[in-house]
């Protein structure tokens, strides 16, 4: 009965159901009536975990390890129980994020990073080849077995097959057609494939069954249930030390840990396990049944891989049999022929789903994060131009499968007969945890960066490459051997095995901790070292404290630009057909109370997110992003404008330390510029001063003048009083403003060095007589008493005579103004010191405050000023006098006494100027010369 | 009824152009040549509008105007302030601080004339 065409018939109908089921279940998924959205239907599709590696190899691995096999399924238990805090969190940022892939998601996280994206992919497709070859060797191996019925042979060296009889080559090509018809018949922007997963829930059922059917067979049937069974394993000397948990020396505990550690990872990271159980989870609440249903499952599937190892030990004690074959050999060689083609089939059922799900993973990753972000790049190819892409994208997608699987079957061909099965797989899982640190750092540390992702994982793969890799393909002869027994160029340190010479471990170990050191120090050395852009920032806290945000709105606030609606509609359309796009403007239309296509929906930052998001569950984040940022005319956002919306504490705090400590360094460089600055402005406040105050002393008498002209002006009937007493006051006014301007352009003058000076010899006797002479009228006119107290003699002094006199001038004016009113009474005295001469101009007047003396000599400063009455004068005859004075070299100043009278006094310095000749009088002597 | 007119200035000169002035168009004038002096002619005379020069003595023009601002039964009085000072930041304190107008010396007779009218709401 088990010629080769029955077999091939079977095979062939069995995968022929599985299409009904997937066509079935996606015909109803897009009439919205889904199969598969139960729990069950969940927890069986994670299922695909189980492989034909563990449906051959874990026998294969009990039969040599006895419980060490285990380990590779402990991980998967332990690391459900996480479930609940690690997976819920992943689930809740792929939801939010329309997360597509393993790759996109690390993307996404990290900035939207096309390079990482890309990274990933490479990861990925070349860690999961052994993985992938793993499957064609276990298929093309079985069903060589079984087609040898009723003889059991071993199948011989792969190579030397012909291609027409080269099973694998046959298997790789067959599951690459199914695979294209299973999983790209058309897009979805999510990218569900319900009608796979509904043949994979399928798979898993049969498998289990299959199994569970062998290993009651030979418990049950062949011997006499696990007491018989394991009774006979204690007797036989060869195999009691199977029974023994751990192989005893130091190496077991490590090799256990790790491999725990490592399937941990696996039930993680595996591509095809985030697609089952991260993409295709249409409803987060099924993960509750699934963290104890799947355990279950596992239970069940290994209760029997002891027994069935244990028997066929027994039964093939020579070792002529593969251990890894006796699920199928042992209903072989009891001549049970329709078990033995269950199991074939349960076999093949393993690897079509493992294959299947990797696959179709493996090209969504490497369609949307691998080649598009790269083509759209091109921009000779113009993408952004044309009119529908659906086609490129399935196009890509289906060349990715197939490429894929002919890979996995040359890795097969080059190195797959250099190691057991499981062997084989654990090569891929080491590669798949690679992924753990960007990610768990991804979703926990908010300081991981991108910069830390790249290196940490091109430093893991790296040190995989080299310690995993590398020597399977020297065993299998495609590198020198010596690479691998004395290390690279003879270096010992660098063997691939034994790194550093660390040694006592299994290849796995070894591979493992070298590259986790490797990854997880270059990812936080890098995190910390370079700080991320703003785009990572809003990426990390969107993922990191996703359940602290309120959903999809929030990304909508990280944009600012302009857009518009039609825009973005043909985008949409171009990616996902005109159809989805329709259903996904009116689904946001209706969020919104608005109707589609009426032309009333906003082209806002919101539109433009949901949009984006939609477009990346057809072609990935970092490529929506370009296609997006290519429709819109975007514009960066500042880093105030992030920090504001992600109010992250401690961001803010530690630059506003560094602004802070910036700030006080610079303090103190330019303290001494901030005093000198000062001291300018307080000039310059000083200059403003004195033009605000001119500019009004001069704008006072203009005013009288102007309004009193027009008076005069528009009246011409004015009474001639009133005529007379106007035009009195214009022409005051004029004079005042007159010589206001000629004091404020002399000041000025003098003030500047401008001024002219014309010194010559004079007689200060003289000049204070004339000066009296000259206020005569005044002095008159007041009846005031003016006394003269002047020396005989006087040596003569050189200074401007004009100036001089203007002086005098100025101070007796002052008297004349101050002095009492009754009987004023003024002197001019002049004294000679031993250098100078000095000259006093006393007034009997009120005096001046002490607070008031300096406050005379500043620019138009007048004493009383605070009186109701209003000073006359300009307030500037003072301050020229005393730079007229000090020009030559003098001093000016006031003695006072409140109510008793003031003495201004000045002194002009006998310099050496003077001629010494001393004019007096009626003397002629030429005497005296100046000291 | 005839409005009255507060001048408050200590230019004795500038006074008597406005006496004149507004005199001739019919008003009933008095002057204060203080703040305090003004504020006292306020609260005696209840002058319709002040023309309140901003360097005043004693207390200045803004001081002035401030304080009307702030009693309640002086909130009908019309303020036109005037200063030799022509400053940006002047006139918007001043119209901060209340003031109807603000106009700057030398002033135009027949604008000055035309605001005062504006703001006791006579024409002509």
């Amino acid at each position: 009965m088990l010629h080769e065409t029955a077999i091939i018939a079977v095979a062939f109908a069995y995968l022929g159901i599985l299409f009904a089921i997937a066509y079935y279940a996606d015909e109803r998924a897009d009439a919205g009536r889904s199969v598969i959205a139960s729990p069950y239907i969940y927890s069986l599709s994670l299922a695909v975990y189980a492989t034909a590696w563990t449906f051959y190899g874990s026998v294969g691995r009990a039969a040599s390890d006895g419980v060490g096999f285990l380990p590779i399924y402990i991980g998967p238990t332990l690391m459900i129980a996480l479930w609940w805090v690690v997976m819920r969190k992943i689930l809740r940022i792929s939801k939010q994020n329309r997360i597509t892939s393993l790759a996109d998601f690390i993307a996404s996280r990290y900035g939207k990073s096309a390079l990482l994206g890309g990274l990933v992919t490479v990861i990925a497709v070349i860690g999961i080849l052994p993985y992938i070859s793993l499957q064609l060797k276990a298929v093309s191996n079985s069903f060589t077995i079984l087609v040898q019925y009723p003889a059991i042979v071993m199948p011989g060296n792969a190579a030397t097959l012909l291609i027409r009889q080269d099973t694998a080559l046959w298997v790789a090509l067959i599951l690459a057609a199914f695979t294209i018809v299973f999983g790209t018949r058309h897009l979805d922007a999510a990218e569900h494939h319900q009608g796979m997963v509904a043949a994979i829930a399928f798979e898993s059922l049969v498998k289990l069954l299959a199994f569970l059917a062998v290993g009651v067979f030979v418990t049950f049937g062949i011997y006499d249930g696990f007491g018989d069974l394991f009774g006979r394993v204690a007797a036989a000397p060869k195999l009691r030390a199977m029974l023994a948990p751990l192989e005893g020396a130091a190496g077991g505990y490590a090799n256990w840990a790790w491999l725990t550690i490592l399937s941990m990872m696996a039930i993680m990271f595996l591509p095809r396990q985030f697609q089952v159980a991260v993409i295709e989870n249409l409803d987060e609440k099924h993960l509750n049944k699934a963290i104890w249903l799947f355990p279950l499952y596992m239970l069940a599937i290994n209760v029997f891989v002891l027994p069935i190892a244990f028997g066929g030990l027994l039964r093939f004690p020579d070792g002529s049999v593969d251990a890894d074959t006796f699920v199928l050999t042992l209903p072989m060689a009891e001549k049970h022929e329709l078990l033995a083609l269950l199991v074939f089939i349960g076999g093949l059922s393993a690897a079509t789903g493992m294959v299947i799900v990797e696959t179709i993973a493996l090209s969504t990753m490497v369609c949307n994060d691998l080649v598009m972000p790269v083509l759209l790049r091109i921009r000779r190819l113009r993408l952004n131009e044309r009119r529908d892409l659906t086609g490129l994208l399935l196009g890509i997608r289906r060349g990715a499968i197939v490429l894929i699987l002919l890979l996995g079957y040359l890795y097969f061909k080059l190195a797959g007969e250099a190691y057991a099965l499981v062997s084989i797989g654990l090569i891929s899982f080491a590669a798949v945890a690679q992924f753990a640190p960007a990610m768990f750092g991804g979703i926990f540390w908010k300081g991981g960066t991108r910069t830390g992702a790249l290196c940490g994982l091109l430093a893991g793969f790296a040190v995989w490459l080299y310690t995993l890799l590398l020597p399977a393909l020297a065993r299998s002869g495609w590198l020198p051997i010596g690479i691998v027994d004395d290390g690279p160029f003879g270096i010992e340190l660098l063997r691939p095995l034994q790194l550093f010479g660390l040694t006592g471990l299994d290849e796995i170990s070894h591979a493992m901790i070298w590259s986790m050191i490797a990854n997880v120090g270059a990812y936080v050395i890098a995190s910390l070292s370079v700080s991320p852009g703003a785009d990572e920032h809003r990426q990390a806290s969107l993922f990191v404290d996703v359940f602290r945000h309120s959903g999809e709105a929030r990304g909508a606030r990280f944009w600012r630009g302009t857009a518009s609606v039609p825009d973005l509609y043909n985008l949409l359309a171009r990616f996902l057909g005109t159809a989805a796009a329709d259903a996904a403007f009116g689904q946001y239309a209706n969020a919104k109370g608005l109707k589609w296509p009426d032309g009333q929906l906003v082209a806002d930052a919101e539109l433009v997110h949901y949009v984006e998001v939609q477009l990346a569950g057809a072609i990935g984040a970092s490529s929506a992003r370009i296609m997006v940022a290519a429709v819109v005319k975007e514009e960066a956002l500042t880093l105030d404008e992030v920090r504001e919306i992600l109010d992250e504490a401690s961001q803010v705090v530690a630059y506003s330390h560094r602004l802070e400590q910036k700030s006080r360094e610079l303090e103190t460089t330019s303290a001494e510029l901030r005093a000198a600055n000062e001291r300018l402005t307080e000039l310059d406040r000083l200059k403003d001063d004195f033009i605000s105050t001119v500019t009004h002393e001069l704008r006072t008498p203009l005013t009288s003048i102007r309004a009193l002209s027009e008076i005069l002006h528009d009246d011409p009937e004015l009474d001639r009083r009133q005529r007379v007493k106007f035009l009195g006051i214009i022409i005051k006014e004029s004079e005042r403003l007159t010589r206001l301007i000629n004091q404020v352009l002399d000041l000025a003058k003098i003030e500047s060095g401008n001024a002219e000076w014309h010194s010559s010899e004079l007689d200060l006797r003289e000049l204070i007589e004339e000066a009296a002479a000259a206020v005569g009228p005044v002095i008159a006119e007041h009846r005031i008493a003016l006394a003269l107290r002047l020396p005989d003699r006087v040596p003569a002094i050189t200074a401007d005579r004009d100036r001089l006199m203007q002086v005098m001038l100025n101070l007796l004016s002052n008297a004349v103004k101050f002095c009492d009113r009754e009987a004023g009474r003024i002197t001019i005295a002049l004294t000679r010191q031993p250098d100078a001469l000095r000259i006093d101009v006393v007034d009997n007047g009120p005096g001046i405050r002490r607070e008031d003396q300096e406050l005379i000599f500043q620019k138009f400063r007048q004493v009383g000023d605070t009186l109701t009455e209003k000073p006359h004068g300009t307030g500037l005859g003072l301050p020229i006098s005393r730079q007229i004075v000090q020009h030559f070299g003098g001093r000016l100043w006031v003695e006072s006494g409140s109510g008793s009278g003031a003495t201004f006094s000045f002194t002009m310095p006998l310099g050496s100027r003077t001629t010494g000749s001393v004019i007096s009088a009626g003397d002629v002597n030429a005497a005296g010369v100046a000291p | 009824m005839t409005k009255t007119v507060l001048v408050a200035d200590d230019e004795p000169n500038i006074v008597v152009s406005l006496e004149y002035l507004l005199e001739r168009d019919g008003y009933s004038v008095k002057v204060a040549r203080n703040g305090e002096e003004a504020l006292a002619h306020i609260a005696q005379f209840h002058p319709d509008l002040i023309l309140l020069d901003v360097m005043l003595p004693l207390r200045n023009g803004f001081e002035v105007c401030q304080k009307i601002r702030q009693t309640p039964e002086w909130q009908g009085i019309r303020i036109i302030m005037l200063t030799a000072k022509g400053r940006e930041t002047e006139v918007s304190k001043g119209l901060a601080l209340g003031a109807d107008a603000y106009i700057t010396k030398p002033f135009s007779t027949k604008e000055l004339m035309a605001e005062v009218r504006r703001l006791l709401g006579d024409s002509g």
